[in-house]
């Protein structure tokens, strides 16, 4: 049955798709880059999000990105998407300390973090992250999932990507060499460590593994509402498949005395 | 005629005001030729389109905020914390693509069935104005989200108007509202964004207006002869684009629930920034054939005036192709540079995107001497020099062998008025 639904799904997806593949496809501007595609659990129309993957993830942005790059368009309510009870979510937002007020005596003041509040970025401002990182401005994650040509793939291929360099190429002091970056230079030293975090569920933390976990993590937050969306596109697509064949039906019936 | 109605309130009103008369003879009764193909699909689809940008637009402006230090911002609040705000905002963006999609179909079909000549040239023109206001409405609202794309793409598109000699530099000024692409332009765009979908309403008003006055062409493109090559529109047309609007929803609700950012740019989901340009600045989809005619004009103003002349040639199109003979079917020339020209704008689409250089742009060059070619030469050339084949004599003639078979279609209708 389901995979009936899948064909029928599918062949409405391909059947539009090629349609517009044709007008569309130019105006994705063409990527120097080769972006290999990984085996993502929320990709395809029944999509859904690994909750471990996800925490996991979570977990690597803490411990790692965190240091250097915000998530501002994330509330730390949101983890309740991940699995994480009130109680869980009201302890990670506390170890963090917000600016709130100004209060009755007109002061700001520094209170924990709340589940209501934005994730607590690392720096004031641009110019901070500038002025911490070399002049590179570490960009907000929230939503670079979706801002980047081949998204949770190209983070992955970024993450996995540094290698030593080719001994023709002279890479200048502050940058390294990595294959997923455009111009193989980028400034972001290699976060990632085999065993650089341990992982509470005993999941080997190798590089790969990190990389893929954090990458979910930062699709989940590039989208919050992508398995609602996927949900909700399989039965109005399903429904409107129904209806439009009723509608066809009806047209014939009404047509047939024309012809 | 006054139609009748069985309810005595309807008549009460329709009696004083002639709402229900007229919606039964222009929606219903409204005679159509009886042998109108798919393609015809496109105007009601287009309509729909409208009027789903219209609510959803209308609900995003609820939760918009139009300032450059809080548009990104409000729009990640939509896509987040509005409720279905992720749904409202994904139909709103891929409406825009699928409402470009079904009107340049329609607007394809009239070129091949001779839908623009006499005596629907003024139909004709007022669609090329509906495209035009739309290109503006698309245009301002993808500036409204204040991305990387929105920001480069406003900067880049309003300063063609410098081109122009003498006030050019005023005028961009003028359009800005200050020395640069900013909070002044953002607000302006915002209110222009919503003002003019009502202006294209108006005009398809206007459109419709002209439609009924001589009702649609149809495939044959010949004149209708009699009611024998006529259905009323409702119920035959009203099942057939209710059809067709299923199979577009099915295509429309593809993309916005698997493959919503498809037809977007990832660059735009990077807040807008005036000291970062992005390494290839590409307009939507829908402006690349006119982009690349602008690119491949190697003088700034002249690639403004012929991108600008891509459009306005639309214009006195009802006059550069003379050939009596409305439909492509009986064109046999016409119909090969027909296919010419759509792959010629497929070329033009695909070229947009590319970076200019390299055989890229000779090749735009060619496709867009060749764009004009097609209109400026080559049909007026086959107006002359082209034989059409015979053309039926009439609508049921050669769908009925005679018309016999037609008495029961008109008579099942009338029998429920």
């Amino acid at each position: 049955m389901i995979a009936r639904i899948k064909t029928l799904a599918g062949a409405g997806l391909v059947a539009s798709a090629l349609a517009v593949a044709a007008l569309s496809g130019p105006a994705q501007a063409a990527g120097e880059l080769h972006i290999e595609a990984q085996d993502w659990s929320f990709s395809g129309v029944f999509g859904t999000f690994d909750r471990a993957s996800l925490q996991r993830g979570l977990q690597v942005y803490q411990n790692v990105c965190a240091s250097c790059h915000g998530l501002k368009f994330v509330a730390y309510r949101n983890l309740a998407d991940l699995g994480y009870g009130e109680d869980e979510i009201k302890a990670i937002a506390a170890e963090k300390q917000v600016t709130d007020g100004p209060n009755d005596e007109g002061e700001m003041f520094e209170r924990p973090g709340k589940p209501s509040d934005r994730f607590v970025s690392p720096f004031a401002n641009d110019n901070a992250a500038r002025a911490a990182n070399g002049g590179a401005l570490p960009p907000d994650l929230s939503l670079i999932v979706d801002a980047r040509v081949g998204g949770a793939d190209y983070l992955y291929g970024l993450l996995t990507g540094y290698k030593d360099a080719p001994a023709d190429m002279k890479v200048p002091d502050g940058m390294y060499y990595n294959t997923g970056f455009a111009g193989h230079q980028i400034a972001m030293p290699p976060p990632l460590f085999p065993d650089g975090v341990t992982y509470g569920d005993g999941t080997p933390a190798t590089i790969a593994q990190q990389a893929k976990d954090v990458s979910a993590f930062l699709a989940w937050a590039s989208e919050p509402n992508l398995e609602q969306r996927k949900r909700a596109g399989v039965m109005s697509i399903l429904f409107l498949l129904v209806f439009t064949g009723l509608l066809y039906a009806t047209k014939r019936k009404i047509w047939a005395a024309v012809h | 005629m006054a139609a009748k109605f069985d309810n005595p309130i309807v008549r009460w009103i329709d009696h004083r005001l002639p709402i229900f008369s007229f919606m039964h003879h222009e929606l219903h009764e409204y005679p159509t030729p009886k042998n109108l193909n798919y393609w015809w699909n496109f105007g009601s689809l287009a309509g729909i389109a409208l009027v789903i940008m219209l609510v959803s637009g209308i609900t995003l402006a609820m939760h918009y905020t139009p300032h450059v230090d809080y548009a990104f911002d409000s729009v990640e609040r939509i896509m987040r914390d509005v409720n279905y705000g992720w749904l409202i905002r994904y139909i709103h963006m891929n409406g825009a693509s699928f409402f470009f999609i079904v009107v340049y179909i329609h607007i394809f079909r009239g070129l091949y069935y001779g839908s623009y000549k006499a005596p629907r040239e003024l139909l004709w023109m007022l669609g090329v104005v509906i495209m035009l206001l739309m290109m503006a409405t698309a245009f301002m609202g993808y500036v409204l989200p204040w991305g990387q794309m929105s920001f480069w793409g406003a900067t880049v598109i309003t300063n063609l108007f410098s081109a122009i000699p003498v006030v050019g530099e005023s005028i961009v000024t003028w359009l800005w509202g200050g020395f640069a692409v900013d909070n002044a332009t953002l607000n302006r765009f915002f209110s222009l964004h919503y003002l003019l979908p009502f202006v294209i309403v108006g005009v398809v008003v206007l459109h419709l207006v002209a439609l009924h006055r001589f009702g649609s062409n149809n495939p044959l493109g010949i004149d209708v002869k009699g009611p024998k090559d006529q259905i009323p529109f409702h119920p035959y047309y009203t099942v057939k684009d209710a059809f067709g609007l299923g199979v577009f929803l099915i295509a429309f609700a593809a993309f916005v629930f698997f493959a919503p950012n498809f037809m977007g740019h990832p660059d735009n989901y990077i807040p807008a920034d005036p000291l970062v340009t992005p390494a290839h600045i590409v307009p939507e989809w829908y402006f690349l054939p006119f982009y690349a005619i602008l690119r491949a004009i190697p003088d700034k103003l002249g690639g403004v005036l012929f991108m600008f002349g891509a459009i306005a040639v639309l214009f006195i199109l009802p006059w550069l192709d003379r050939s009596p003979v409305r439909s492509g079917q009986f064109r046999p020339i016409f119909k090969i540079f027909f296919w010419i020209l759509v792959i010629d704008v497929v070329a033009l689409t695909y070229l947009g995107g590319k970076p200019p250089e390299g055989w890229y742009v000779l090749a735009s060059r060619l496709a867009t001497a060749y764009y004009f070619i097609h209109f400026l030469v080559i049909l007026p050339l086959l107006s002359v020099f082209e034989t059409p084949r015979q053309l039926p004599k009439s609508i049921s003639e050669p769908v009925t062998g005679g018309g016999a078979g037609f008495a029961g279609a008109t008579a099942a209708p009338r029998e429920k008025v």
